[in-house]
This record gives C-alpha cells, structure tokens and sequence, in this order.
C-alpha cells in the first residue's frame, strides 16, 4: 500500500488559447500586479496582456441584501464562461445585524481572469455597495482608480446615521480618485417587479436580482444558465418571487445595455483561462473536505462517524456531512468538544473511522481525548479550521496560528501526524491522505485547514475515483488456538513493521476480547504496565512509528523556480495561492525564485533538508508569528526569514513580493 | 451440550488491584456471575470506563474492554453504540468520575437514552486519589482537601438522573448480590440507558459509609426493595409508604392489626415519574433506603433512533463520484 498517485492541481500548464481577453470598455484594471505599478492612471495603462488579465469584483450591502447570492452566481457564470476564478466571502460576525450599519455589511469577493487565478485579489477593482455602510466598510481596501456601482437610492440621511457617516460621501470629495457610477438600483427594481405582484418588502428583495443583470451585462455573460438556476431555487415558492426576481434581472441587464448612462458603464469581457481538460466545478474548502472524508470511508469501506460541535469556522463542515449519509457517513452533534473527540475514538473503536473537527479552542478541549488515540493506537482524523486566537480570538477570521498546537500540543511525548490542506480542492486530497495514515499507522491524525480555505472557493478539476488506491485497514489476527492467553494479546499487539500499525480488532469480533486504555501497556502483550524500560520502548515505538510515516509521503517538490539560487519561498497550509502568484510575478521580473509548499509538517518529507539546502536564504511567510519557522528550525535546524501576518486577513500578493525583493540581494535596487 | 459459563469464565488473567476488602471486589464478582447466568456473549459484550477505582473494572471482565479518561467513558461508549449498535454496552463509573468531572456527559448519555448498562459506584468519596470529598460527600465530610468538613451540598445520583430524563433508575447494594443480581439483569434487559447506583463501601477512605442502611442485622428496617405492581413495604410487611395527599409527601404508617391496612399502602409503579421523585428524595435515616427498579419507562433508544433517522439507515447507497458531479460541473477542453 504506497502513496497515491500524486494529483497535482490541474490548472498549471500555460497556454494561450488566444481569445483569453476583449476589453470593450474604457475601464480596465488588473489586480495582482505589484503595487509600484498600480499607481492611479498607470495602473490603467500598465501591461494589459492576455496571460495575466485579472479583475476583482466585491459586492457589499446589507446581511440581508442577498450579497452572497449575488456573488456565488456571478462566480457560476464566471465559471461557465471558461475564466479561472477565485471567491472568498465576508460575512459579519453578528447573525442578524440592524439594517444599514457597518458590522452588518456582508461582502463577497472574486478575482476573476484568463490566466490561472490563485487568490481572490489583493484589492478589488471594481465596487458595488448597496448601502452607505457597505461603502463606508469597503473603501479602505479599493485601489486607487476603481469603479464603484452605488445604489443611490439607500443613500440617505437615515442610512448615514446608521452608518455613523457625517456628510454625504459623494459630495465631500473622498471618492474624487474614484469613478463613481451611481443607479437607483432600488426603485429601478420596483419599478421592474411592480408587474408581478409582490410586497413591498419581496419586490425590494429582488434588488440583488437586479444588480446581479447589471454586472452580467458589464461581463457579457449569458443569462440564461441565472434563469435556470432561479426556476430550481425558487421552485417551491410562490410564483411571483420567481418571476419577479427574473424581471429584475432582465432589468439592471436591459438597464445596463441601454440607459443613457451606458456609455459610463463599461463592459469587459474576460476569456476562458488555460486549464487542463476535464471536469470542473466549483468547490469551497469546507464542502471538498467533507467530500474527501466520504471519499476516504468509500475507500476504505467503511463508515465514517464524524462527531462534532458547532464551532466557527468548522461547523459548515458538519453541516455538509450530515447530507452526505448515502456515501457512508454518519454524523453525531456531541454535548461538547471533548464529548466529541470521545465519541470519535468510541466509533473508531468500533471499528468506523472516527472523526472529529473544530477549531483552535475547541481543538484545545479535545486534547486530552487525542493523547488516548495515541496511547491505544486507534485511528482518528482530527480536523482543524483554524481561526484568530488566542483564546476566543477572531472567530471569523483567517489564521495558521494552530501548528504548534497540532504538532506539539500535548501532555507528555505524543506525537501525531500533521497534514495541511493548501487549497480548496486540495481539502479532498488531504482528508483522504490524513484517513489513509490514520488506518496504516493506527493513529489518530491531524487535517488543518483553516477559516480562508473552509469559506474560499474556485474551478476544482474532479477527480477520478479510480486513480485513489484502496484504503486497507490492517487486518484483524486470527484467535490463536492457545491456552496461554498472552498468545491471543501477542496476536492483537503485532504491529505492522514497516507502518508499526497495529491490527484494527474491535469489539465484535469472535474470540479476540481484550482489554485497552490511556495506561501504559506492555509493548507485547498490552497488558497495564509500569514496568521502566517498557515505558521507554513504548515512547521510542510512538515516535518511530510517526516518523515511519515520511516512508510512506511523497518527497517534497519544488513548485516552480530553480533548483539552487539564492531565495526559496517555502509555506505551508492557505497561503499557497498569495505565495504562487508572488513568486509568478517575481520571476516575471526576471527574479529567480523557487517555491516549495509543505502539505506535511509532521512529519516532514525526507529530502526536505537537502531540498531547501540547495538556496541561501528562505523566505517563509505564514499567518502566525512563526510557528513553521520553528519548526524548521527544530526539526531541520534550518534558519528562515519570516514574513508573520496576524491581522486575521489573508496574505496579499503584493506583501509577499515586496518580502521577496527584500530578500533578494540586489533585486530591491533594481527595482527601484 | 458447552458447560453452563461460571463467573470464573468472565475473569481475566490481571491480577485484580483493589484494596482487601473493597466494595468492588463483590460486585465484580455479581457481574462476573450475572453474565454468567444470562449466558452473556463476551464478544459481544464491552465494559467501558473511565478514571477512578471503579474504572479499573473493564481489565478484571473477560469481554472487551476500554478504558478511557476521567469522566468522558459515555461519550466513548455513545461513539462505540453507533458504529456497532449490536454491542451490550455496560458503563463504569463512580461519583468523582460520573457526577464530578464527567457529569455533563452522564447527563446527556441518560437523555439520549443510548443503550446500555450504567453502574455508578457511588462511594461518596474520592478513593484513588487517595480520600478527597467527592460530589455525593455529605457536608462536613473532613478530607485531606477539607479538614475543617466539606461544605458543598451533595448531588443525589438518581435525582440527577431523574431531572436528567433517565428511563431506568435503580439501586442496589455492592455486597448485596442476591438483590443486586436481577437490578442488573433488569437494567441489561432494558433497551436504553439504564442507571443503576450502587452503594460501594470503600474501606480506606470512607468505610462504612452506607452502614446506616446496609448492616444486615438492621437491614429489614432500613431498606424498601420496591418491586413493580406490589406495595412499599418494609420491617417485615409491618411498615409501609403511604401518600400524604395534602403535603404530597410520602410518610411511614404501621401495618396490619395495630395500623392501616395494606391496601392502603402505596403500590409500586415503576412508570411513575411522580412516585419515583418522592422515593429518589426520600430523606436518608428517616426513612428506609429505596432499593430495587425504581423507575423503568422504555422509549425508543439513542441508537435505535440514530440509524433509523439515518438517510439511508446506514447502507452506502451513492457513490462519490457522483456526489462531486452534483450541482455545475462544466468541461474544459
């Protein structure tokens, strides 16, 4: 039983495929270029080249504007036209947030283009706000020159005040190195819907309908895959909410086409972006790795009991497996986090693959339940999204601040495998990685994630099934036919030599009753034991046994770049996309950088040493303030430069580039 | 024909590690024997606990056995019961482990109602940390943690359980086999979370504890073994429980010739929800110790329920490779 076969993501071959860009408008922008080229009016007419045409789009209003509706079809039309995309949505921290204030403005973001796409922006260039507060919120992070769509109609004194605005900030100037184009989109949608018959309040709900026609014109995007989508959606409601909401959308279209104010609005239409043949679709973090844990139970054939607590960014995770049960999964909403680490390893017990999720605080909650996984050599997979912290921290919020946690984070020496998911897409892979170690090596084993990848979402290509090998459990021994029972104990406690996974014997099964639990047991018979060399052969036999792992991974590749130089970018987890458009820019400049993403931190691949050795200096950005750093340093006695980000946001490109000319002798000069 | 199982064919070959003269020793031996009796399937059959005395039981039971951490055992065992809802589950714990630490999950383990067997051994004390008060300690207990006398008031385990919505309550006696015996058979006949309390004399560090009740010289006066469908009696026949119907109290009236007549004496109904709260308050000394099936209300089990909502009742029926091609999928190239 080796690896699988590697998958490596399917949008990495360049190629031109010649129609990848028509602008038609006047307004056009580029998101990831580094900002000393992004200056107002530059920026407009820096290097507008197929092959690295972008644009980045943020829809902001109201919680209850249907912003992530409006998003989430923009992305799906995005996808149908063929572009590479990437979305990341913004929700508030409050569920239900008075109207019109600041922290109950909902965004969602797309960085949309023809060439591979690997972030959702550094700063949207286009803006459309519905409400004053969601301008307000949104400002900050535009660039300099982007195009906002207002609803003008939501601003008004009353939404100032719920905003906390002074003045109208369309008359004091702040969004002069703007263009600003303004609709009423609101009465432009009654007006539309007045037809159909619906409320007041319905028909005013139907104003992301509008908006949504208004940008698929600007993009040229087809209507028709939205009507098909909306007839499904609204299937069981009364007719009119459909016909309304397609009215509205035909609507902001027609208005976008053919107002007077069309020769202001303008129109770009981005091509298909280069990707391999096969099947896409579009995937977040959290459902792909819900996906890849049935993937793993079908493989392994075998029931997947996934326990859980509700808990920010995690829960969703729950959520989809709880509609995953005709793949082989059950789901167990547990009394609390340790209950539900608990259930996890009494179900693996019992011979399914027990899981259990949640984030940082939670995770902490678990701890002790996972020392027991370890000392009774059960399988486990332990899935962490994690999020700001410490302690409740920033629960909507991105960080990679739970390493030390996952790697080091126990009573006594206990050691565990640590993998990290570096996409999206990837979520599938790495839960069925994480599953498949669990199982050779009868250990419980950690998945992290965290709250970018759970909530991001881009073109995930499918995977065939039939390219993932079997997940076999080691199998159960014979009862031997002994009187000496310590032969039956001997039988059960047999590990495997290479994995040193031990036979997966649960209750049930005919004439192997024995006894398990968190004390010390005999390295032979599992019999209790306090016995003072046992103790030490069982901790060398728990390291080893983690170690053997990297016997069983892939060597760790270089992602692009040179094989030697004098910079290497090595990360680990979510920043995967900022880093690979860092470096692609980088060494468009003609700066030679190598990347190298690390998937498994516990332990790490083999070659890794020799690997990194090979540059004198290594860059190494992460959102925490430099746990991988330690790490390396730890395990490899290597020495990196860190790049730390807390700020609950996700790295920008431009942050990484400029740490790379930082660190690139010479390169910051020339640049300059 | 095999040979009728003995209680010596659920031993095991560890070395049993309680202090001489442990309460726990005599119910080990009452569930060894008990298994025995109803021709139990040690394969089938899992003692799970958690940290304590009492938990060291699964590794003197030949049948499966896990032990696990302090005060967690039901949410093991919950996880164990659905990945293999055919396993006889029986629970271990005491009042430090159950009631302490672990109570949160011994309440929702009753609530859920999952099957399986749960014996408390409640010896008012914590033993293997070596004599801390423990939460059913009675005030004023003097501990090497309180030497000036505890002063928390106690939980009452089958209370807890009661306001918990258990649907088996019973008690029993650790050197009391022959009473305690069909309390357990009972519990393994009901099909949910049946809660037994057992009062465990440790001999170190709270002995004789339960005396008040548990000496056999005084035993017919101090204990009511309620039995459903018959009236609560006790002394012999010569006392018995009967409603106060203005206070809602239960009180003790004299029997026979010098009494009430024993219609009179309130008969036991073990699907009572209100009679079982008067017997589990009873107030201790006053009145006799209520032993036996207190309450025993079936309904459906955590399990049964849980595969039975399933979508599919637990068969895989689709396939991941469709599941990912649900939704939009569209082709390149």
């Amino acid at each position: 039983m080796g690896p699988p076969k590697a998958r490596q993501p399917a949008r990495k071959s360049a190629g031109n495929s010649g129609d990848a860009l028509v602008f038609t408008g006047r307004f056009v922008m580029l998101a990831d270029l580094p900002p000393n080229e992004c200056e107002t009016g530059s920026r407009l007419m820096a290097k507008i080249t197929p092959e690295n045409s972008s644009v980045v789009v943020r829809f902001a209003g109201d919680s209850g504007d249907g912003v992530q509706l409006l998003g989430s079809q923009f992305a799906e039309s995005t996808a149908l036209a063929g572009s590479d995309f990437s979305t990341f949505p913004d929700f508030p921290a409050e569920i239900r947030a008075p109207v019109g204030t600041t922290f109950g403005v909902s965004a969602f973001q797309i960085n949309l283009g023809a060439r591979r796409i690997s972030t959702a922006g550094d700063q949207p260039d286009v803006l459309v706000a519905l409400n004053p507060a969601a301008l307000k919120v949104n400002l900050p992070l535009l660039q300099k020159g982007a195009l906002i769509v207002l609803n003008a109609d939501a601003f008004n004194d009353r939404n100032f005040a719920k905003a906390h605005i002074a003045a109208d900030p369309r008359k004091t100037g702040e969004l002069d190195d703007y263009q600003v184009i303004e609709i009423g989109i609101s009465t432009q949608t009654l007006e539309a819907v007045k037809p159909h018959g619906l409320s007041k309040s319905d028909a005013e709900q139907c104003k992301n309908f509008w908006a949504l026609g208004a940008v698929l014109w600007m993009f040229g995007r087809d209507r028709q895959p939205i009507i098909d989508w909306a007839h499904k959606k609204f299937a069981k409601k009364p007719p009119e909410i459909l016909t309304g909401n397609l009215a509205a959308l035909d609507a902001g279209h027609a208005y976008a086409e053919t107002a007077e104010l069309s020769a202001e609005i303008p129109q770009f239409t981005i091509g298909e972006a280069p990707m391999e043949k096969g099947e896409y679709r579009s995937i977040t973090g959290a459902e792909a790795l819900s996906l890849g844990l049935a993937a793993a139970g079908e493989l392994a054939d075998r029931q997947i009991v996934f326990c859980g607590y509700p808990i920010t960014p995690a829960s969703s995770i729950l959520h989809h497996l709880s509609r995953m049960g005709d793949l082989g999964v059950a789901t167990f909403q547990a009394e609390d986090e340790i209950a539900a680490a608990c259930a996890a390893i009494g179900a693996s017990y019992g011979g399914s693959i027990g899981v259990t999720s949640s984030s940082g605080p939670g995770i902490a909650l678990k701890t002790e339940a996972i020392g027991l996984a370890i000392a009774t050599e059960l399988p486990m997979v332990i899935v962490n999204s994690q999020r700001g912290g410490p302690s409740t921290g920033l629960p909507t919020k991105t960080e990679q601040s739970d390493l030390y946690q996952a790697v080091y984070g126990r009573n006594a020496d206990a050691p565990m495998p640590v993998i990290a998911a570096y996409s999206p897409g990837d979520c599938f892979d790495a839960a069925i990685e994480a599953t498949r170690t669990a199982m050779r090596h009868m250990t419980p084993v950690f998945l992290l994630t965290d709250g970018y990848i759970a909530n991001a979402a881009g073109p995930w290509a499918l995977p065939d099934m039939d390219d993932y090998e079997p997940i076999k459990a080691n199998p159960a021994p014979k009862a031997p036919q002994s009187d000496d029972p310590d032969d039956l104990k001997k039988a059960i406690w047999k590990r495997d030599e290479k994995s040193l996974g031990r036979p997966w014997v649960a209750p049930g099964m005919e004439g192997l009753t024995h006894r398990i639990g968190g004390i010390e047991k005999d390295i032979e018979t599992g019999d209790i034991s306090y016995d003072a060399a046992n103790h030490q052969a069982m901790s060398e036999l728990r390291a080893r046994k983690v170690a053997s792992v990297a016997d069983f991974i892939p060597d760790q590749t270089i992602e692009q770049g040179p094989e030697k130089g004098s910079l290497v970018v090595v990360g680990w987890g979510s920043t995967h996309g900022a880093i690979w458009r860092a470096v692609t820019v980088a060494n468009e400049e003609g700066l030679n950088v190598a990347q190298v993403h690390l998937r498994w931190l516990n332990p790490l691949p083999k070659n890794l040493k020799a690997l990194l050795s090979n540059y004198d200096r290594i860059l190494l950005p992460e959102m925490n303030m430099g746990q991988c750093a330690t790490l390396l340093r730890d395990k490899l006695e290597l020495d990196v430069v860190k790049l730390n980000k807390v700020s609950g946001q996700p790295f920008k490109i431009a942050e990484i580039t400029d740490a790379i000319r930082e660190n690139l002798p010479g390169a910051k000069q020339a640049a300059e | 024909m095999n040979k009728p199982l003995t209680a010596k064919d659920f031993a095991t070959d560890q070395e049993v590690r309680w202090c001489p003269g442990c309460g726990d020793y005599a119910i080990l031996k009452c569930v060894q024997k008990t298994l025995a009796d109803i021709e139990a399937n040690p394969d089938k059959t899992v003692f799970v606990s958690g940290i304590g005395c009492s938990s060291r039981f699964p590794y003197y039971m030949n049948a499966y056995g896990f032990h696990t951490i302090h005060g967690r055992a039901p949410a093991f065992a919950t996880g164990l019961k659905i990945a293999n809802p055919e396993l006889d589950i029986w629970l271990v714990t005491g009042d430090g482990d159950g009631l302490s630490i672990g109570g949160n999950h011994l309440l929702h383990v009753l609530r859920r109602n999952v099957d399986m067997q749960i014996m408390l051994f409640n010896n008012e004390i914590y033993g293997l940390t070596k004599g801390q008060f423990s939460p059913t300690s009675r005030p004023g207990t003097r501990s090497p943690s309180t030497p000036a006398g505890s002063i928390d008031s106690p939980v009452n385990p089958c209370a807890f359980a009661l306001g918990a919505n258990a649907r088996f309550i019973a008690r029993g006696i650790d050197t009391d086999a022959k009473n305690l015996s069909p309390v357990l058979k009972a519990a393994r006949e009901f099909k949910g979370a049946a809660f037994v309390e057992i009062f465990q004399n440790c001999i170190v560090y709270n002995k004789d504890r339960f005396e008040d009740f548990v000496a056999k010289k005084t035993a017919a006066d101090t204990q009511l073994h309620v039995e459903h469908g018959k009236p609560l009696l006790f002394a012999k026949g010569e006392k018995g429980l009967k409603l106060n119907t203005q206070t809602l109290t239960l009180e003790i009236v004299d029997v026979g010739e010098t009494g009430v007549p024993v219609e009179e004496v309130l008969v036991h109904d073990e699907t009572n929800l209100a009679l079982a709260n008067l017997l589990v308050h009873l107030p201790m000394g006053e009145f006799p110790m209520p032993l036996g099936v207190i309450y025993r209300n079936p309904a459906q089990s955590f399990d049964d329920a849980f595969w039975q909502h399933h979508p599919t009742q637990g068969k895989r029926t689709g396939k991941v490779a469709d599941a990912l091609r649900k939704g939009s999928v569209w082709k390149k190239g």
